[in-house]
């Protein structure tokens, strides 16, 4: 656990010079990755730097084009993943592979069952995933079905189907982005544990507060390479920004959740008074299930004003934001933009009054991942870019031209596939998509999620800029730095009401933690 | 890394697999002769001699391309709209009975430049009609349009069966009256080295519904919204589409499509819609939306070479038996089919929709 590695005993993982192309893209070249056995390893870049590929190199799902991989001193470069899996290296993956229909047992199992004659041995499954539960820490209840389980308790399946297969090396790829954060204090203490327990783990983060309060040692990737190896000890999260970036970046707090001076001070000029931009009255709405989601709620949003929501993810904010954009029927409630009513309106009506969205699943709602950037560009506003119903071509790739030099949109190829492009590029599509045009109001839902740094900042500017120029601004994130570093009035979620709006002044990580999991109401 | 290496890749990775699929066919045929005692050289110089050897052939197999360029194009297009019509035999059949009727309802002195635009058009608009149920049914219940075209094959076919032979047919026929007026003319009638074929001017019908198509899909806003929905529904819903009126349109488009393909049958050919006609054209046309990538430059090659397959059969028939064609035609299917990724995804999603109407269907039968 600390930065001088121990010669004697063979690295849990050695990479050496690792070179990964993919077509002409390179996503890998010299990546160099030392771990010792028993450590938290955190691989820090930001998107695009190649991370996740050099994981993936590791785990064996690509074989490297140059380079070796050694795991327990052992030469294994261009394995097969069930020889990974055999070896005790296991990854669990940003987006989960489970299957919802099934139990938790059942997911745990699923491939290596044990079996009694030719059955499943169901019933030794579930006894056998509980056991391992209580071993690590982990508690989940063998029995649920997935569908039914919170994001946090999904994860720790994931993390549970590996430890089944016996992984001794854990990697885990952004697994705090879906997470609480008392989820996330709970995945530490298992990560902790494991550790103690002997096991090796690497943690691929953005957020380097993160880094900061879980590793042993840091690895930095920049550009596909990596450029940087220190303990943890006594880094900064401004050292660590600084490696990753290659200069320095203003960080909007000190990483930590601890209040920059002079911020709230700044939040109480830069919020005037006047006629709300957005007013939600009464507004009940009900969830997929039927239930009830969000409950009498009612506030304005003013003009030049960042309303923050902060809240555990599932108490009613995505029912909210689909309310306000017109994706999701209201039960009761009124919706105004501007005093005018958005109750008949359909979604293209609402966005052509002034209502931008970030919507918080770019994958999903966000972005066409198969169309081209000029052509995602135009979603929701293809109607501006066609007369009598024929595309103007010439208009869109206008447009992609222009939004992408505004937005440093990378690779700056408006004709390439959405998909292609890393998390932060993808997600610059959106925010030049919703705010390179006119607009009086944005709901922006979890902006940064899995966003670099760079681009975290980029977006954090572009949004007070917004502000700035007198937009109203409903800003939704589970990331309560986030909140507290953007909003002028802090209002926290739970069970689909709000258990307490502050102006920003009066907010700190501390006082509102008890709010968002219900226990101060 | 430069805009035109990329395009170029692209050109190559849809044109590949159906060139590797021809080759793998190819060689199964070889075999297939092998095992009927004849000389693979000898059969595959017959089938092209048959077919490409002459202008006779030619216009057969520029016959038979007519019909399944439609049928090919009316999956294609709901295909990118992310359904999967298994009702183009119906709405095939539908259509050339709609121009059937029309043309005999017609008043024989009608020129044609009036009635062939009117009768067309009933085949587009029955087409389009029999399209639109399980259009309707999927957007407003969300029923899976793969059970309801199927089921909708049986009872369209079954009802034209029945219009025909109790009401309009010519006594000992399964067939009804020639019509007066509306019969497309046939290529024979401007170059007559096609005499005798049944190839006829909706050969440029279903061209100009390929470049239609085609346009649709790619320079228009409807085309955009309908690709988006195929592709992320939840993301064209986002974006301000309606989604379930694009699925009712796409359904009704596609059954136009099809429909469009009667046409060839009832106005270019016969002059009377016969019962059966259709003969598979419209499951055919699955496989050659398959083969053409969902794309109508794509479809209408892989329509040429399934015609081509098609015609050949007939003329091979004197020395190995005319299936031998049906299996190549089987083999080029599933070659495409296991080779290619997103033909893959789109018969996956297909059944995955499938079975859950169908539970869905059995649950509320028990409640």
């Amino acid at each position: 656990m600390s930065a001088p590695l121990p010669a004697q005993q063979p690295l849990a993982i050695c990479m050496r010079s690792v070179v990964k192309t993919f077509g002409g893209v390179v996503a890998n070249r010299d990546a160099s990755l030392d771990v010792a056995t028993g450590e938290i390893h955190a691989l820090v870049g930001e998107n695009g730097a190649g991370k996740s590929t050099l994981m993936r190199v590791l785990a064996g799902l690509y074989a490297p084009d140059a380079g070796s991989v050694e795991v327990n001193g052992r030469d294994v470069t261009g394995w097969k993943t069930t020889e990974a899996i055999t070896a005790g290296v296991g990854m669990v993956h940003q987006h989960f592979m489970l299957v919802p229909t099934l139990t938790v047992a059942e997911n745990v199992v699923l491939g290596v069952e044990p079996k009694n004659g030719l059955r499943v041995d169901l019933h030794r499954a579930a006894l056998e995933v509980e056991s391992l539960c209580r071993k690590c820490g982990l508690h989940v209840d063998p029995h649920a079905k997935v569908a039914d389980l919170s994001v946090g308790e999904a994860q720790r399946v994931e993390i549970l189907k590996t430890l089944y297969r016996g992984a001794k090396i854990l990697i885990l790829d952004e697994p705090t982005a879906v997470l609480s954060p008392p989820e996330v204090q709970e995945l530490w203490t298992v990560l902790r544990a494991l550790r103690d327990d002997g096991g090796t783990v690497v943690l691929i983060t953005h957020k380097l507060d993160e880094v900061i309060a879980v590793s042993d040692n840091i690895t930095v990737m920049r550009a596909g390479t990596t450029v940087s190896r220190f303990p943890t000890q006594g880094v900064t999260p401004r050292d660590i920004a600084r490696a990753m970036v290659g200069r320095d970046v203003a960080l909007h707090l000190e990483a930590i959740g601890v209040e920059v001076a002079g911020d709230a001070a700044v939040a109480e000029i830069a919020a005037p008074s006047g006629a709300p931009a957005l007013r939600i009255s009464g507004l009940n709405v009900s969830s997929d299930r039927g239930l009830a989601a969000v409950n009498d709620l009612s506030f304005d949003i003013r003009p030049g004003e960042i309303f923050g929501i902060a809240g555990v993810e599932g108490n009613g904010q995505t029912e909210l934001l689909e309310a306000i954009a017109g994706l999701r029927g209201v039960r009761s409630g009124r919706i105004e933009l501007a005093g005018q009513s958005f109750d008949a309106l359909s979604v293209r009506e609402r966005a052509d009054r002034g209502l931008s969205h970030i919507p918080e699943d770019r994958h999903r709602r966000g972005l066409v991942l198969d169309y081209s950037i000029a052509e995602n560009l135009i979603l929701g506003r293809q109607h501006h870019f066609a007369t009598r119903g024929k595309l103007d071509h010439a208009g869109i790739d206008a447009n992609a031209k222009e939004q992408i030099a505004r937005f440093d949109i990378r690779p700056p190829m408006p004709a390439l596939a959405a998909r292609a492009l890393s998390g932060g590029n993808q997600q610059k599509i959106v925010i030049a998509r919703e705010m390179g045009r006119a607009f009086s109001v944005l709901l922006a839902a979890q902006p940064t999620r899995g966003v670099d740094v760079g681009a975290i900042e980029f977006i954090h500017a572009q949004l007070r800029a917004a502000r700035d120029a007198g937009k109203g601004i409903l800003l939704i994130s589970a990331d309560l730095t986030e909140v507290l570093a953007l909003s002028d009035r802090i209002a926290v979620m739970y069970g689909g009401r709000f258990a307490t709006v502050l102006p920003r002044a009066a907010c700190s990580a501390e006082l509102l933690g008890p709010f968002m999991t219900g226990a101060a109401a | 890394m430069s805009t035109v290496t990329r395009v170029d890749r692209g050109i190559w990775e849809a044109v590949l697999p159906p060139i590797v699929a021809l080759c793998i066919a190819a060689v199964v045929g070889d075999l297939l002769i092998l095992t009927f005692g004849e000389a693979p050289a000898a059969v595959f110089s017959l089938l092209v001699k048959g077919t490409w050897g002459n202008a006779y052939g030619i216009g057969q197999v520029l016959y038979k391309t007519t019909t399944l360029t439609c049928t090919g194009l009316a999956f294609a297009l709901a295909a990118r709209a992310g359904l999967f019509n298994v009702g183009a035999e119906g709405q095939l059949a539908a259509g050339g009975f709609g121009a059937a009727v029309v043309g005999l309802l017609l008043p024989s002195g009608v020129p044609g430049i009036i009635a062939v635009p009117i009768c067309v058009l009933a085949a587009m608009l029955t087409g389009a009609g029999v399209g639109a149920v399980p259009g309707a049914l999927r957007a407003r219940f969300g029923a899976s349009e793969v059970i309801v075209t199927i089921m909708l094959n049986f009872i369209v076919l079954a009802l034209l069966n029945w219009l025909v032979s109790a009401k309009l047919h010519v006594p000992e026929t399964l067939h009804t009256p020639e019509i007066g007026s509306g019969m497309v003319p046939r290529l024979a009638d401007a170059f007559a080295m096609f005499r005798g074929s049944a190839a006829n001017f909706t050969l440029l019908f279903a061209v100009l519904a390929a470049a239609a198509a085609w346009w649709y899909l790619f320079h228009t806003r409807s085309g955009y919204e309908l690709r988006a929905v195929g592709l992320q529904p939840d993301a064209a819903e986002y974006g301000g589409v309606r989604v379930p009126r694009v699925l009712l349109v796409t359904m009704a488009l596609s059954g136009a499509l099809a429909g469009l393909g009667g046409v060839n049958f009832v106005l270019g050919y016969k002059g009377y819609y016969e019962d059966g006609f259709a003969g598979g054209a419209g499951f055919l046309g699955i496989a050659v939306a398959l083969v053409g990538r969902n794309h109508p430059i794509g479809i209408l090659a892989s329509a040429l070479l399934f015609a081509t397959l098609s015609q050949g059969g007939l003329a091979v028939n004197a020395i190995v038996p005319k299936q031998l064609t049906d299996i190549l035609t089987a083999v080029v299917i599933l070659a495409v089919a296991t080779a290619v990724p997103e033909v893959q995804k789109q018969l996956r999603a297909a059944a995955a929709r499938a079975a859950n109407t169908l539970r869905g269907a059995r649950t509320e039968g028990v409640a």
